[in-house]
């Protein structure tokens, strides 16, 4: 028994030394934590409950038997954040460069198992090297293994991502079915295909930073959905970003008292949409005015900026904000603003976060680039979303909502459940200068009729009464008193009901 | 007295004259360009009047359009405010003529005072002091040897033609004047082409300080004593205040003695100010008269206890004084600082734009705030940028400082860039503190501009334990959520350790009613605050002292602005800092390589390309903010590397535009 003790003691200290202290400095030169500091950062304290620290891999090619650290290269288990229980799996790249083997891919999938089974999210912190070369097909099936969990856990518990070291090839794909991914500056990167292949193949010369850095991914393509400075505060933000999250899929967000009045007005927002129609104004600062104690957790704040998602609270609930923002494409929709608001959307309808949509747009972008993009498809998605989520859905139009984009942005015809609207807001089929020039295209050879004619259209339609009459919206209220009426509106939601038909799974234009 | 009167302004001085209006039973009528149309001296008058487009030119300067209003309204009377038609002779006489009074001056004040040398000649017949100097143009060295003798060393010789320092010399003695005359004769032929110059007494460390004056109609003048304006940036005033920590009484009195006789010289009525130029000596020499209203005119109320508008208003209408020169008291200390929309950290580049959030710090015996905005108006590009006037007052002049460190505290602006840690810096700098001011000084201290390093705060641990009261809250907050695990809830750790800058250090906070006892660097402090979630002051008391420290929650910091310094402040767990020590310190970007676009706007046009080469001054690129086109030019020689936004991209502050190689 003794005997037991003093071994169990020795793996103990063998697997929290990881790759040993050498390993560990180089990692810490390099930026970055180990793994279990990651996860000491990310859980409350002492909460930590670590599974799986005496497996080991079973590969006995190429000198493997011979080198051998219990736990294999990752941390897994569960904790605590703000009370609340996460499962998490954390690469650690002292150990075999975090490599994944059978054994670690057993590991990952064993969280995820029990995450799905108790309803809790997953925190996967990924820092490998790849695939365990030396153990080959096993290795591989064991990315597939965590895959098909990703994607049984999609929809049922929060998955979150954070990239902290290298992430590459088939390995991208599992962040990539999460729900969420933070990066971190200058330490991680993600790409299928490193700059090496790159050059080969393509000929183009880039940085693992430029190519798949996290500067690239939080503006450009859109992968990840926030890049931090370092691990500390990748790891702070990301708990910040759980207390908006339910556990799964069946119980409801979690509540957090907030002193923040219900009842609270703004005077300022009277003024927020400038006169002229053509004047941007920051989308913003309306969502910094009307959620609880002006917390705001934005996504991808730098990619696709003509579209605002995020999550905050209204009387102490978790809502999650679409909002068009006007100082950017003048609000329009376009292909990269549709997919992540369609995304969000998504997110929020499966796991019962009322949407919030906030509307001032002029239409869909125009042009080339776009068609040959697919943005028919890729609007429709946005569409889609809207129209496929049961969860409540308030919509306030604050200045533009025309043509099709008017539609697509949570409309009454989407079932949306509460619409309401600023006196400023224009609810039309254009704007008045292109509905004149189509309806009296006779008239275009005279300017100052047209003039006219615009003004006529403007006073007439420009104005949200017409949507009125038809109950298109509900109620137009003051800019001033928003909080107000939309706080009310989501209480009384609160207990929505609504199902789609039975079906296996729709088909979302993808 | 009038029962209608009209104000021919805007902005905070319209505000003003609305103010003290309403106060004496007199119902208000303003007049509102296109772009004021929201304004707040709108909002307060009785009535408004539109009269034409943004641009001053089209609506309030135009004289036709504020007498029309006149009309429409039946006003009685015009009270200019400053600026605008405020000393135009030319709007008084249509008025008169119009039968509609001018609360000012008479025409013919304002035409001999408006003129240079009139104005000069007219106070050296009244007695008054003027620069001596010989007017004419100077033969030769000797001829400026003799008049520098006669008038007192030092002297200056400036070219006719002069500007830009060009062409000027100081002397001190007949040698230096000798040399200095051939010199600046030299200098003046080669970059003018004109050698002429003449001579004059040379003001050192000049100190701007003028009298306010109020007449009436039945020929009473009397003095309200002296405002010092030496603060100045640009000849832009920046700080004001009364009295003058340098004047004796003495010449307090010769002062004020002066410039009523320039007042009776001219028949004034109305208030006036008389400016002089105070050399160290506390000799003084007349400058000019300013026919109106002076911004800086709330200094003077505070310390006599006058409403200069009100007896403006009673003036006009025919009232004699009710004080006679024996009334006038003085009493207590104020200072006025200006709050610019302006960058200070970028060269006091003028902003414009929506008052995103606008706290001015709440009125008092002790603090008066004249603004012409409120939160969500906004700041025009067609007017004056100053934001609003933050008056102090005190038994002492320390006591007015230290309230207007504490006013300048609590006032909160965002959506423009504003000078408030400049104003703060000024109050604070030591040459202030003992009254060394001259006009140089601002130049003098700040010769390369105003830097976020020029303010250090001299109490962090005041920070640091605020901070950390504020963090404890989020922590509380964050601890109050739904759904935790039953017998596992988070518990609020009462240690933590505060990181700003490199340095670590622990505190603890124990909870108590109404905020916390925070133990930091083996001291107790009590922080008690009702400071609530997202409110932008953090209003409270630290050991009994009242605090008002402005906060804003980033990512992992807290950002606390006090006393006009900004300081970054963490509170984490004795873990996270020892982790964060482990993280590499990122060498922030060097900017220089970069244009990067030094305000919102939308990029209108690029110049150059990748590969261009490139010179310093060379036009790069065009940024529209608020239909206003800003050039950015290259700052110095260089390739383009990299061309990073395109035509038509919506910029923001500090956006990089292009990279140099």
């Amino acid at each position: 028994m003794q005997d037991i003790v003093r071994q169990l003691e020795e793996k103990r200290a063998a697997a929290e030394l990881g790759g040993g202290p050498r390993r560990t400095e180089a990692q810490h030169k390099k930026g970055k934590l180990t793994a279990r500091e990651r996860i000491e950062l990310l859980l409350d304290p002492d909460s930590f409950e670590e599974w799986d620290m005496f497996v080991e891999h079973r590969c006995t090619d190429f000198g493997m038997d011979q080198q051998s650290i219990p736990g294999d290269g990752v941390v897994t288990g569960y904790g605590t954040v703000n009370g609340r229980v996460v499962f998490v799996f954390s690469q650690d790249f002292t150990v075999f460069g975090g490599s994944l083997s059978e054994a670690h891919a057993e590991k990952i999938c064993k969280v995820m198992d029990h995450a799905i089974k108790v309803g809790a999210p997953v925190i996967g912190i990924n820092d490998s090297g790849g695939a365990r070369i030396q153990e080959g097909v096993a290795s591989l099936g064991g990315y597939a293994d965590v895959f098909q969990r990703n994607v049984l856990a999609s929809g049922v518990v929060p998955q979150i991502s954070l990239i902290m070291g290298p992430c590459a090839g088939g390995a991208v794909y599992s962040p990539a079915m999460t729900d969420f991914i933070f990066m971190v500056k200058d330490s991680s990167y993600m790409f299928v295909t490193g700059p090496d292949v790159v050059k080969t193949v393509t000929h183009e010369e880039v940085t693992q930073e430029e190519l798949g850095g996290a500067v690239t991914h939080s503006t450009v393509s859109g992968v990840a959905d926030r890049a931090f400075e370092n691990d500390v505060e990748a790891l702070a933000m990301l708990r910040r970003l759980i207390n908006y999250l339910p556990a799964n899929n069946r119980v409801a967000p979690p509540h957090r008292p907030t002193p923040d009045s219900a009842d609270r007005i703004e005077p300022s927002l009277d003024t927020l949409v400038p006169d002229s129609a053509t004047k941007p104004y920051d989308m913003k600062e309306l969502i910094l005015k009307i959620v609880d104690d002006t917390d705001f957790f934005e996504l991808q704040p730098e990619h696709a900026k003509n579209i605002v998602v995020g999550f905050a609270r209204m009387q102490g609930f978790p809502v999650g904000i679409v909002a068009n923002q006007p100082l950017v494409l003048a609000g329009c929709l376009d292909i990269k603003s549709s997919i992540k608001a369609a995304r969000f959307v998504r997110f929020c309808d499966a796991f019962g976060i009322p949407i919030l949509t906030l509307v001032d747009v002029p239409g869909f972008l125009p042009g080339t680039a776009q068609e040959y993009g697919g943005i028919i498809k890729h609007g429709a998605k946005l569409l889609y979303a809207y129209a496929e989520a049961t969860v409540p859905k308030i919509t306030l139009i604050t200045r533009k909502a025309y043509g099709g984009a008017y539609d697509v942005m949570a409309s009454k015809h989407l079932r949306g459940d509460v619409n309401i609207a600023w006196p400023s807001a224009e609810i039309a089929v254009m704007g008045p200068k292109g509905a004149v020039e189509i309806i009296f295209r006779k008239e275009l050879g005279n300017p100052q009729r047209i003039e006219e004619l615009t003004e006529e259209y403007r006073v007439k339609f420009a104005n949200p009464f017409i949507a009125g009459k038809r109950g298109f919206i509900d109620d137009v209220i003051m800019p001033r008193e928003s909080r107000k009426r939309i706080c009310r509106s989501l209480a009384m939601l609160r207990a929505k009901k609504l199902e789609n038909p039975w079906r296996k799974h729709g088909n979302i234009p993808l | 007295m009038f029962t209608k009167i009209l104000i021919a302004n805007r902005g905070e001085i319209a505000c003003r004259v609305i103010r003290t209006a309403r106060s004496m039973g007199i119902r208000t009528v303003a007049v509102f360009s296109e772009a004021d149309r929201d304004a707040l001296h709108v909002t307060l008058a009785d009535e408004a009047v539109g009269i034409g487009p943004a641009a001053s030119a089209e609506s309030y300067l135009v004289i036709e359009k504020i007498i029309q209003a006149c009309r429409d309204t039946g006003a009685q009377a015009v009270h200019p405010g400053y600026g605008f038609l405020s000393e135009n002779a030319e709007f008084a006489r249509q008025l008169a003529e119009s039968g509609i009074a001018f609360i000012g001056p008479n025409v013919h004040a304002i035409t001999s005072m408006g003129d240079k040398i009139t104005s000069k000649r007219l106070a050296q017949e009244a007695g008054v002091n003027t620069i001596p100097g010989h007017p004419d143009i100077i033969e030769n060295a000797d001829e400026a040897v003799a008049i520098a003798e006669q008038i007192g060393y030092p002297v200056m010789l400036k070219a006719s033609a002069g500007g830009g320092g060009k062409g000027m010399r100081i002397a001190r003695n007949d040698d230096e004047c000798r040399d200095g005359f051939l010199r600046a004769t030299n200098e003046a032929r080669s970059s003018f082409g004109d050698g002429r110059v003449f001579l004059e007494k040379f003001i050192e460390e000049p100190r701007h300080i003028e009298i306010q004056v109020l007449a009436d109609k039945q020929g009473n003048v009397v003095y309200l004593g002296e405002r010092e304006c030496s603060l100045q940036r640009r000849h832009q005033k920046v700080i004001e205040e009364a009295p003058s920590p340098f004047l004796d009484d003495a010449t307090r009195v010769a002062m004020g003695e002066q410039a009523v006789a320039l007042a009776r010289a001219v028949d004034y009525e109305s208030a006036g100010t008389v400016e002089f130029i105070v050399d160290a000596e506390r000799n003084f020499y007349f400058l000019e008269m300013n026919t109106r209203l002076q911004v800086e005119h709330p200094v003077t109320e505070f310390v006599t206890g006058l409403d200069l508008v009100e007896l403006m208003i009673r003036v006009a209408a025919g009232d004699a004084l009710p004080v006679t020169q024996a009334d006038v008291r003085r009493e207590g200390w104020a200072i006025e600082a200006r709050v610019y929309a302006e960058d200070p950290f970028r060269g006091f580049l003028p902003s414009v734009g929506r008052l995103v959030r606008y706290l001015p710090p709440p009125a008092s015996a002790a603090v008066r705030v004249d603004t012409g905005v409120y939160e969500g108006g906004e700041v025009s590009m067609h007017y004056d940028p100053m934001i609003a006037k933050l008056i102090t007052y005190g038994a002492t002049r320390g006591q007015a400082i230290m309230h207007m460190r504490e006013a300048l505290n609590e006032f909160y602006i965002r959506g423009v860039s504003h000078n408030i840690s400049f104003l703060a810096a000024l109050i604070e700098h030591p040459r202030f503190r003992d009254g060394r001011m001259s006009t140089h000084m601002i130049a003098e201290e700040y010769p390369d501009g105003f830097h976020p390093a020029d303010m250090i705060h001299d109490d962090p641990a005041l920070l640091v334990v605020v901070a950390a009261s504020i963090h404890r809250q989020y922590m509380q907050r964050a601890a109050g959520i739904s759904g935790q695990l039953p017998g596992y809830e988070r518990k609020v750790s009462d240690r933590w350790v505060v990181v700003m800058g490199s340095e670590r250090q622990a505190v603890s906070l124990q909870p108590a009613e109404g905020g916390h006892d925070v133990t930091f660097q083996d001291a107790l402090f009590q922080v008690r605050s009702d400071w609530q979630f997202g409110q932008p002051l953090f209003r409270g008391t630290v050991n009994g002292q009242d605090v008002c420290i402005q906060v804003e929650r980033r990512n992992m910091h807290y950002r606390l602005f006090h006393w006009g310094a900004q300081v970054d402040i963490m509170v984490l767990t004795a873990r996270a800092a020892e982790l964060l020590a482990c993280m590499p310190e990122k060498a922030p970007l060097d900017t220089s390589q970069f244009l990067l676009s030094p305000m919102p706007g939308m990029l209108t046009q690029l110049s150059v390309d990748k590969g261009h080469e490139v010179r310093a001054g060379q036009d790069l690129a065009v940024i529209e903010a608020m239909k206003m086109e800003n050039v950015l030019r290259s700052e110095r020689d260089g390739t383009v590397e990299e061309v990073l936004a395109a035509v038509g991209d919506t910029l923001m502050v500090d956006q990089p535009i292009l990279k140099f190689a």
